[in-house]
């Protein structure tokens, strides 16, 4: 009889799960108050609080980075007032799809497999991709012959050096931040040469590259920035050739709910006009030392 | 339900495999090494020798202090932080976040398993211990033969307790990159974007073990208590 009622509980847990999730709809609580253009008032933008120097927590909670200056410089060319707040990375498109913020600013790259659940706006910035390692590591004496590899445009010199990553890191330790589009990288390109660890945050994996727990890491170069700068870095190299393009993605946009084609216009707008008046590449020269702007 | 999600749960499902094995793996080989922990420290913690009393006492307090979590980051991200660890012969294993996970769990279990076996340590009746120094057993053979078999059979209902929470807590192991169950749905679940079904998914998993481990406790008890049987 036990049995039969912890079964039942069993079934119920899974089903009211699966009901859950097929009626679910993206409103969070109460509509809040709209502009004339459609955009909320205030707008609620998300950010991960753990990628600097695009967005990182101060001890004190307050939040600060190139994507929080960002955000408050759109919101005033939309007339809105701006809420930010800090999520986890690995649930921030479900808390968007369920409402609880209008816009994620996070460093997030528009991949084709994101743009499945959300829409992104047109990309406000455009990195490449870079492996780091120890600077005493044989990995970064090996010479790939290339600065850029483009995965969507694979040519001969590019396939070798792709080949000659492989085997350069044939059964190393890679780490790299979970539900990204360079773990997605590690598992279509490397997956069976190289053991993956996939950390929360871009700045456990530094700290593990600094106690030599992993043998390289692989991330966006803005995002290297700050370890590389800092004590922890000072042994710390890239190596390889920068990597973009592919399933890599366009570059670093906005992410919105796929309904929300009057915000999404909105901020397509407001970017834009950051970027021709100057104000984009003067806040990515201010946070990453130089203009990796999208153009 | 859609075919897309199907077909990616579908996609997922050796990850999940491998997931559930890697949570089994932690909790079976803590709840182990921590049991051998615990059984020592409960016995050197009823010691009549001051200090070896108080050493136990301590053990257990900052382990049943502190959050397992942050007992975790401690020895992962702490303990690699100083060179003379990073030197030391303990390296090998402390670079290995799947030993830090046993090591954290081991001692954080040890702590709880300890002061449950000195609850049933200290059920064991009195006369039985002055009956067994009468026939001349004494330290060790005292407590194998005599105090040890009965305490264990006391702190048996509340030790299921305990590797029950052991199980849930060994998802905080995500935390240092090992893809367990929970690392697993998390993974997915980012990937998906399908939260609700993924971790339905890895629920009903822990429902499942759980409901073994409640069983297999269940067992336990009616076995080793003959009035019961």
């Amino acid at each position: 009889m036990k049995k039969l009622v912890l079964g039942l509980i069993a079934v119920a847990v899974v089903a009211g799960g699966a009901y859950l999730a097929m009626h679910r709809t993206p409103s969070g609580v109460g509509a809040p108050a709209m502009t004339d253009r459609g955009v909320p008032n205030p707008l609620r933008v998300a950010t991960e609080g753990a990628y600097p120097p695009f967005n990182v927590a101060e001890p004190d909670g307050t939040l600060k980075g190139f994507e929080i200056d960002l955000a408050k410089d759109l919101c005033r060319r939309m007339g809105v007032t701006c809420e930010i707040a800090a999520q986890a990375w690995d649930g921030i498109i479900p808390g968007l799809q369920a409402g609880k913020y209008d816009v994620i600013l996070a460093g997030m790259s528009a991949t084709d497999e994101r743009r499945q659940a959300v829409d992104f706006t047109v990309p406000y910035v455009l990195t490449p991709a870079y492996f780091v390692a120890p600077k005493d590591s044989p990995l970064t004496k090996i010479d790939f012959g290339l600065q850029r590899l483009d995965l969507a445009n694979l040519d001969e010199a590019s396939t070798q050096a792709l080949d000659k990553l492989k085997a350069a890191l044939k059964g190393k330790t890679v780490g790299v931040q979970v539900a990204t589009i360079h773990a997605n990288f590690l598992d279509t390109y490397l997956g069976d040469t190289v053991t993956i660890r996939r950390y929360d945050t871009l700045q456990n994996l530094s700290l593990d590259l600094a106690t030599g727990r992993v043998d390289a890491g692989l991330a966006d170069m803005t995002g290297w920035q700050p370890f590389l700068e800092g004590t922890d870095g000072q042994n710390a190299a890239t190596f390889g050739p920068g990597i973009t393009g592919g399933l890599l993605g366009p570059g670093i946009a906005a992410a919105l709910r796929k309904d929300d084609g009057r915000l999404l216009d909105a901020l397509n707008n407001a970017i834009t006009a950051a970027k021709e008046d100057g104000t984009m590449k003067k806040l990515a020269e201010q946070w990453f030392h130089f203009d990796a702007s999208a153009k | 339900m859609n075919s897309p999600l199907l077909s990616a749960l579908m996609a997922a499902l050796p990850q999940f495999v491998s997931g559930t094995w890697l949570t089994v793996q932690l909790v079976a080989l803590s709840l182990l090494l921590g049991l051998v922990l615990a059984t020592l420290v409960a016995v050197l913690r009823l010691s009549h020798l001051t200090p070896v009393s108080w050493a136990a006492r301590g053990y257990i307090h900052v382990f049943r202090s502190t959050p397992l979590l942050v007992q975790i980051f401690l020895i992962y991200y702490g303990l690699g932080q100083f060179d003379a660890v990073r030197q030391s012969v303990l390296w090998p294993l402390l670079r290995e976040p799947y030993w830090c996970a046993i090591i954290a769990f081991t001692l954080n279990t040890g702590a709880y398993t300890a002061e449950i076996m000195r609850g049933g340590i200290e059920a064991v009746p009195h006369g039985q211990v002055e009956a067994a120094r009468a026939c001349g057993m004494n330290g060790a053979l005292l407590f194998r033969r005599i105090i040890l078999p009965q305490a264990f059979r006391q702190a048996l209902p509340a030790y299921g307790n305990e590797i029950i929470l052991m199980l849930q807590g060994s998802a905080l192991a995500s935390i240092i990159t090992l893809m367990e169950l929970t690392g697993v749905a998390k993974a997915i679940a980012a990937r998906t974007f399908q939260p609700i079904e993924v971790f339905c998914l890895a629920g009903a998993v822990y429902l499942g073990m759980s409901f073994v481990i409640t069983r297999g406790v269940h067992l336990a008890e009616r076995r080793l208590n003959p009035a019961r049987k």
